[in-house]
Parts: C-alpha cells; structure tokens; sequence
C-alpha cells in the first residue's frame, strides 16, 4: 500500500486532485476489482502482463507519477481516461494493485519454455 | 432457362458415343453408377411419429417429374459431372439445396461419389470456408454448391474472405431462370435473373451457362480464373433446367475443353533489373513478405534473396513466408531502420511504412511514418491486377519507387539472379557484417519473448503463452499443422513455435469476417488427413458460435483435430472500440452485468463448448480454468486425436 497523499507536481499537473483532509491509502485489492471494472485486464490481461493488444504494465509498473499522467494525456493506442471515467481513488488503487503483483519468474525456469 | 425439349430422343448409349474428349487431360471414362460411397453412414434411426400415407409416399416415392417418361434420355448434369471429374477436384463441400438437385443427383449416384466427395455441411458459409481452408494446405480448390439466392447470400461472406486472401473456390449456385416452368412458390422465391451479382464484386469472374458445351467452357475457365495467380474465388450459376433436361441430339457433338494452368505473371525485367539494383546497394535493406509463398519452393526462395542481401525479414503472416527460426527473422519495427523496402505481395503497403493511431483530437486517428523520408519502396504484388471499385480492399494508396504488378513467387527467381549480378565485390564485406550483427540481435529478441511468455505464467484464466506452449509440449514430435488461429488476440505460436514449413501456419482469414475460424480449420485438417499429418486449431469462442454445425460435419466426415478453446468469454476486438468512444465522450461504460460494455461479452450463461462438441460426436472436454490441469488434457486429446477422431478441449484464457 502507498499513500497518494504524496504525490509529485507531475500528478497534480496531470489533474489528480486528492481530497487528503483524511489519510487516503491506496488498496491494491480495491485496485484489483477496479483494474476489472474499467476494463484495463482486457487489453493488459488480469495480471497487467500485456500482450499484443496492450503493453505490459506488472510487474514493476511505471512510478505513479508517469503511469498517472499517460492513463490522463495518452494519445497512443490506448484513448485517454478522464477523471470522469476513471477517479482518482481508482487510479492509485489501480496502481497499488500493479505493484503488489510479485516480480516474475525468469523463464529460464520455466522447463516449457526451454524446450 | 427453358425447359424446350420435355421429351428428347437422345438415348445414353448414343450420347456417350457422341461426346467428344478433347486432350489427354479430359479423356475421361464414363463414371459408373455408385454402388457403394466413400463414407458409411450410422443406420437410420426409425422416426419418433409414424409418417402419413401421404407424408410417406412424398418422402420415399418417385416424384412426378423425375418419372420415365420424363426422363426420356441422359441427364445434363451427368455431363456436367464429367466435366467436373476431369479437373480432379477431391470434395465438394455443401448444404443439399433443391436448385442443384439434379447435378445433386448425378454426382452421388452417377459419378459414384468420388472426385468430388460430397461432404454434407451446416451451413454454406462453411462450405465455402472448408474449401478456403482446404486449398492453402493442399494447393488445390474445391467447389461447392448452393441455392443461388438464400444459400450464397449465407456463403457471400466466405466468399469474401476468400477474395481478400486470394484463394480459389469454385462457387456454384443453383437457379431456375425459366419462371414459366419453375414450380411456383418456394422455389420461385429461391430464382433470381442474376445471382452472380451478389458475389461479382470479390469474384474474379462468373458466368451463366446456357447450354450443356456453355457450362464444359465456363466450369474449366472459371476453374482456370480461379487457379491463374493472384488466386481467387469464381461463380457459376447452373440453371435447374439445364441439370434436369436430358441431353438434346441436335447433331452437336459435346467435348470437354483441356485444362492447361496459366503461367503466373512475373516482374519486368527493367523493373527487376531495378529493384536489384536498389537492394545491392543498400546500406539496410528490408523485406517484408505477406502473401508473398504460395508453396515451400515460395519460401526457400525467399530465404535465399534474404540471405543473399543479409536483409531482415518481416513476415507478415498472410501465409508462412519465412522461418521464424531464421536469424534473419525480425519485428514489424524492423522496417524503421531501412533505406530500402522491398514488399511482397503485402496487403497493406501503406500501413506497413505508416502507422494510423485510433487516438488524437476528436477522435479522428493520427498518421505517422514508420519510416526515413528518403527510404526507397519496391512493390511485387499482383493483387495489382485483381483491383476493383467496390469493396476496399485494395487499401490507402501508397506511392512506391518501383511498382511490379507481378506474382512475388513467380519473380523471385529473376530477381535473386538480378541481385547477385549486381551485387559489386566491394559490397560484399558489408553485406557479411549486416548479417553478424543479425545474429545477435536475433538471439536478443528470441530471449525478450521468452521473458514476456513466462510473465502470468500461473494465472487463471490461464495466459494465452502458457497454453500455447502446453500445447506445443504435446505436438512439437508429431507433423504438425496449425490449422487456424481465429481471432486477433494473440501471436505466442507465431512466436514460440518453430515455424519452418509451408504447411505449418496458414495465415487468417484475409477479410476478417468472424466465423472462418473453425471451417477452415475443417477444410485444412481434410487436407493434413490425406498427407498424415496433425492438425491443430486453436478456436476463439466467437468465432465457433456463428456456424458450430462444422463440428458436425467433421464428425461425419472423419476429419480429426486437435481444437483447443481460446474462450476468453467476449469479443475483445470490439471491447476497446466502445471503451474509446466512452472515453472521447467523457462517459463510464455500461457493463450491465458483464466484464465487458454491453453488447461485447460472451457470459452469463457461459458457453459449455465441450458440450457442444460433444452433441456433435466429438471428444470433449473442459472447462479447463487451472494451468496445472492443462497439460494432462492436452496429451489426453492428442491420443484421441491421433487415432482418428476430432477432440475439443475447453479452456478459459486470458482475454488476449
């Protein structure tokens, strides 16, 4: 978990306003069911691993700062989520959940991948 | 057309005696009269009701105008058999339809059921795919038979992908022109005055015979249309009375025409000459190749220019081009990097050196280039010469520096020899350096997509790079084929697999139209039956529920394959459509009650895929959520697989 109560000026310049009057801590398991809900897993599959349709985003996500401001400004494959799409609370939670995906396997470990 | 002779004086023995063989190709025996068939059929299972007296004697009795007296002699579509039979056309794919009634007749009981084998389908989309399936594994075209009017409006899509991905399929519809003899009423409605025109736009060409020597002409014209690259289907109609009438004796003795295939066309060779020329001095030349192989021989030349020039190659995937397996083997991005494209047969030029991103101010898309201002561009393409106005096809108009509306295949042999002439002794070192550092850099990008595949490895749904390298697990001994990879979702087998034949990918569909998928799979895993081999089809849910009634008729027909569900529960190519416009339009998507927006997702109920197949007489099983479980039932279809009979395995993925 990670408060966004700390975020740069990149993401206040992006437009995520966070009401921080209270402590507001990201939940990677909200984010989980918020990364399903606005169908990031559809392109970016349910672990935020990639694929052809969409890049990979887990493990290791982009600092939250970057990752914000792309989800907000893309003008890539991916259109741009405004905040009336897409709050600010989901997004961190968004976020949370990516980073709490474990580092992945070397595939070298993998005996199927070896073949 | 008229029925104007109802009783012909013309007997059998004599009109045999009369037709008039031309050419060792047509000198064709008379077929016999079938007395057993090519396929065995389950006993027929006594009805639930007992029919009526009427009912029965409709069912089981001569109708009237199939009586002696109206026979009277020969009927026309047993010529049309013999001309049929010269062109060694193995199966003719179909649904019964009463309009070819009688050539319906003659090839069964007549020409006894072989060449061609009627293969009884669901629907005539699958027909036609079955056969677009079937010629990219066996090099040769089928034909198929529909109602001219309601069956090719059900075929016209296959047909169209058939167009777009230059195939040959001989389309033949039935119709009763003659409206003053037609039965009235159903068959009334079936009849059209042109029912070519609904595919005359993706054909190459059709016609309208009106005499038994007019269809001899047209069936081996269209046959050789159909077979003269760029390759592409053809349509006949075949009026109902032209089948029924029996041969006139009008002193007109009937010949088949001789059927010699056409030479494709080939580059000139001013602009091979050219080309060469720009590719020897390259500093980093690039080919990009889609439909460029139309056999092996297609690739190994391919593979010889490449490593001749030491030029990377993009492979497209319009059909297996080059082995992924090359060093030479490279990305779509690849073609950045170049001062000289060579493009082979490619579907889409400007797309290849451009990129259009569905993004941007209002949503209209962003081009950008993909390549240096300066880079040179040659084009070998003969869909140069197949460009009609209608459907678009032909793609946005991309200016190149040397245009060859040319057969690819045809014109590699020219230009590998143009190349090596101008290849200068003091290029020689440098092209050997480019192909160094190719090395490398593939031996980097085969561990980059290693690294990927393994990422999710565990999920559930499980990711579509582990079950394909399950799958892999199991066939990577056998001769394989993969038959059809339906949908957009994911490249892992094009990827992870070693492609280096031919025969083992086919590429997609050519006018994306969903529901190719799962028949030409059938079509393909035909033509593998016949060579030996193991065909593996990997289904996107989808795609299986527009026509799932080919499952039946791989069953009956004994056409074995290993079809592994891609069942990612929704139409994911259409997800991002609607999720894009909400977003331009400042909305939340409706989900209703679904993972997807409304309208996008194939859930609640889930479909039970090995049900399904298994109603239709296949081996099946599923759902398969857990990775851990699917190797063991992958092993377990493949023996089944192997001892004759199709095998479908349920499996939830990843989306993509």
């Amino acid at each position: 978990m990670r408060s966004v109560c700390g975020l740069g000026p990149a993401v206040l310049a992006a437009g995520l306003v966070l009401g921080c009057g209270g402590a507001f801590a990201a939940s990677a398991e909200k984010g989980k069911a918020a990364f399903i809900q606005h169908g990031c897993w559809q392109c970016h599959g349910t672990e935020g691993q990639g694929g052809q349709a969409g890049a990979r985003l887990a493990p290791g996500p982009l600092p939250i700062e970057t990752f914000t401001a792309f989800v907000r400004s893309s003008n890539r494959a991916m259109p741009p989520y405004p905040e009336a799409v897409l709050s600010n609370d989901d997004l961190a939670d968004i976020h949370a959940y990516l980073e709490a995906i474990p580092k992945r396997a070397d595939y070298k470990d993998i005996p199927l991948l070896n073949q | 057309m008229a029925r104007k002779h109802p009783r012909p004086q013309v007997s059998r023995r004599k009109f045999l005696a009369g037709v008039a063989v031309a050419g060792a190709a047509s000198a064709v025996p008379p077929a016999q009269a079938a007395t057993t068939t090519s396929t065995s059929a389950a006993p027929r299972r006594p009805s639930a009701l007992p029919p009526t007296m009427h009912v029965a004697a409709a069912e089981s009795g001569t109708p009237k105008e199939l009586s002696q007296a109206r026979i009277g002699g020969v009927p026309g579509s047993d010529f049309m058999v013999d001309v049929i039979k010269t062109l060694d056309i193995k199966y003719l794919p179909s649904n019964p339809a009463s309009s070819f009634r009688g050539i319906h007749e003659s090839l069964i009981n007549y020409g006894g059921n072989k060449m061609p084998e009627f293969l009884t389908c669901a629907h005539e989309e699958s027909a036609v795919a079955m056969a677009h399936g079937y010629f990219k594994v066996a090099g040769k075209p089928l034909m198929t038979l529909c109602h001219g009017t309601v069956g090719l409006q059900h075929a016209s899509m296959a047909v169209y992908n058939a167009w777009c991905d230059r195939v040959p399929v001989i389309v033949v519809g039935g119709n009763d022109l003659d409206a003053a003899h037609r039965p009235p009423g159903v068959p009334t409605i079936h009849s059209a005055q042109d029912i070519n025109g609904l595919v005359r736009d993706f054909t190459k060409w059709d016609d309208t015979p009106v005499s038994l020597q007019h269809f001899a002409q047209s069936f081996v014209r269209a046959y050789k249309i159909a077979m003269t690259p760029p390759y592409g289907p053809v349509a006949i109609s075949l009026d109902a009375g032209l089948q029924q009438e029996p041969i006139r004796n009008n002193g007109e003795k009937l010949y088949i025409p001789r059927y010699v295939p056409t030479s494709p066309p080939q580059g000139d060779s001013g602009a091979v000459k050219e080309a060469a020329r720009l590719l020897a001095n390259a500093q980093n030349p690039v080919i990009v190749a889609d439909r460029a192989a139309r056999s092996e021989n297609g690739v190994r030349l391919l593979v010889e220019l490449a490593e001749l020039l030491q030029a990377q190659v993009i492979d497209q995937g319009g059909r297996m081009n080059f082995p992924n397996t090359h060093y030479l083997h490279r990305p779509p991005t690849a073609v950045g990097n170049a001062d000289v494209v060579l493009g082979l047969e490619l579907t889409d030029f400007w797309a290849t050196v451009n990129a259009y991103i569905d993004n941007g101010e209002h949503g209209i898309g962003v081009n950008t280039s993909r390549v240096k201002p300066e880079t040179k561009l040659i084009s070998i393409n003969a869909s140069e010469l197949l460009t009609k106005a209608n459907y678009q096809d032909f793609q946005r108009f991309q200016s190149v520096d040397v245009s060859m509306p040319a057969d690819a295949e045809a014109t590699l042999p020219a230009l590998i020899e143009a190349v090596k002439a101008a290849i200068s002794a003091d290029r020689k070192a440098a092209i050997e350096k480019r192909g160094e550092a190719a090395k490398k850099a593939f031996a980097e990008g085969r561990d980059r997509t290693r690294q990927a595949a393994a990422l999710a490895w565990d999920a559930s749904p499980i990711s579509t790079a582990r079950m394909s390298m399950e799958i892999w697990a199991q066939i990577k001994d056998l001769d394989w084929s993969l038959v059809s990879v339906s949908g957009v979702g994911f490249n892992w087998p094009n990827r992870l697999w070693p492609m280096e034949k031919y025969y083992r990918w086919l590429g997609a569909s050519g006018g994306y139209g969903v529901g190719y998928g799962a028949p030409a799979s059938v079509g393909a895993a035909l033509a593998n039956r016949d060579l030996g081999r193991f065909s593996v089809n990997i289904q996107a849910d989808g795609d299986l529920m527009f026509a799932p009634g080919v499952l039946w008729t791989a069953a009956r027909h004994n056409i074995p394959q290993l079809a592994v569900m891609f069942n990612n529960r929704g139409y994911h190519q259409e997800v991002m459509h609607v999720q894009r416009l909400s977003n331009f339009r400042n909305r939340v998507a409706n989900l209703g009650n679904d993972m997807g927006p409304i309208g996008t997702s194939i859930q609640n109920p889930d479909i039970e895929y090995h049900k399904l197949a298994e109603s239709m007489g296949w081996w099946a099983k599923g759902p398969i959520k857990d990775p851990a479980e699917l190797g063991p039932a992958i092993k377990e279809a493949v023996a089944v697989v192997k001892s004759g009979q199709p095998a479908l395995l349920n499996v939830w993925t990843q989306p993509r």
